[in-house]
């Protein structure tokens, strides 16, 4: 029998993941992604961001996109530490490959290997990608 | 179990709400309750009734609504999403001072706490998508 | 965990991306156009066969027979399914992981 702290019920927390695999810009994935991040904020559950391959370039420093007429949204990711969203993971080898380093990017961020990663999202209850 | 869908594309050009509606089909079978499909991205575009496939091909909305309504199923479209892509129900339609509205039966527009919700409620989340 | 893969491995990096992360004893379903990658013979039955030694690896029926193929034309040790065999995986794994 499990212990009434275990039960599940309105008060329960699960663990979400998001998972953003996806450049910015090319698509809408990102940003959308990104507003439910937000929202989910707002849920009091475990949450957090995993960038992995081209989703490591969502958060890759100096964008500036007044050239090609959209919103550069990049500024959020500094803003969900206010949100309480403070697990952002990122994939070592994602980074690698493209020849970036955590200095290029424009948050604070924990650096996982891709053996890390998979564990992390082997922890999850829920995982979202988009 | 509970089952909570997510659709991430709009119906023809991906397989993803086929895939998700055969699947849902099969849960059901099996004696599963489809709690709820959210609809997201270009996904919101599954909810509008003014698609007219042609007469041999299958109607991807009407398919949703008659499942929907035979099974009790929550078909939601993402408000934020609905919104860029003008997918209108009659109050959304007022608010916007838009002429018309275009939302298909079974379907509501709601924002994406509906999501956050399913994935804390739900045994299961399965994501569709490109 | 269950993980769906939905595109040809010619095309996108979702079979490589969902194998470097699938730990020992996940299942890896391959679906829509995932299912070329569940072919004999392609340039990434290595990597399949690699993924096999510790992985299960499943192909979903419908959209093989979709597409032209047929079961005897898929790697040996793929288990085939229907969609209800796609909705058992998903009680069998306590979470699922779309590669999109």
């Amino acid at each position: 029998m499990s212990e009434p702290w275990e039960e599940e019920g309105p008060g329960e927390v699960k663990k979400f993941m998001y998972v953003n695999r996806k450049a910015p810009y090319g698509t809408i994935y990102a940003l959308e992604s990104l507003e439910v991040v937000l929202i989910a904020a707002a849920f009091e559950q475990d949450v957090s961001l995993a960038f992995v391959d081209d989703g490591v370039y969502q958060i890759k420093k100096g964008q500036d996109t007044q050239g090609i007429g959209m919103k550069n949204f990049s500024p959020t990711y500094r803003a969900l530490e206010g949100y309480d969203v403070e697990k952002l993971y990122v994939e070592a080898e994602s980074l690698a490959e493209r020849g970036l380093t955590e200095d290029d990017l424009l948050v604070p961020v924990e650096v996982k290997s891709r053996e890390e990663m998979a564990r992390l999202m082997d922890e999850q209850d829920v995982i979202l990608s988009f | 179990m509970k089952y909570g869908i997510l659709v991430n594309e709009g119906p023809y050009q991906h397989q993803a709400s086929d895939t998700a509606y055969q699947f849902c089909k099969a849960a059901i079978e099996r004696g599963h309750e489809v709690f709820r499909v959210f609809f997201y991205h270009d996904g919101v575009n599954n909810g509008t009734r003014f698609g007219v496939p042609p007469q041999d091909d299958r109607n991807i909305t009407v398919r949703w609504t008659e499942l929907a309504e035979a099974n009790n199923i929550d078909l939601v479209i993402c408000i934020a999403a609905a919104q860029r892509r003008g997918i209108l129900d009659e109050g959304e339609a007022k608010r916007q001072g838009k002429d018309g509205e275009n939302i298909a039966p079974g379907f509501r527009i709601s924002g994406l706490g509906q999501l956050i919700e399913a994935g804390i409620q739900c045994d299961r989340m399965v994501t569709f998508g490109d | 965990m269950l993980h769906t893969v939905n595109k040809s491995p010619f095309e996108r990096n979702t079979l490589t991306a969902c194998l470097g992360h699938a730990l020992p004893e996940s299942a890896v379903l391959l679906i829509e156009d995932g299912v070329y990658a569940a072919m004999n013979g392609t340039a990434f039955e290595k990597d399949v066969r690699k993924a096999m030694e510790d992985r299960t690896l499943y192909v979903l029926g419908p959209d093989l027979l979709a597409r032209g193929l047929t079961a005897d034309q898929v790697i040996d040790g793929i288990q085939v399914v229907d969609y209800e065999g796609f909705v058992e995986l998903t009680e069998k794994h306590d979470k699922v992981q779309a590669w999109l």
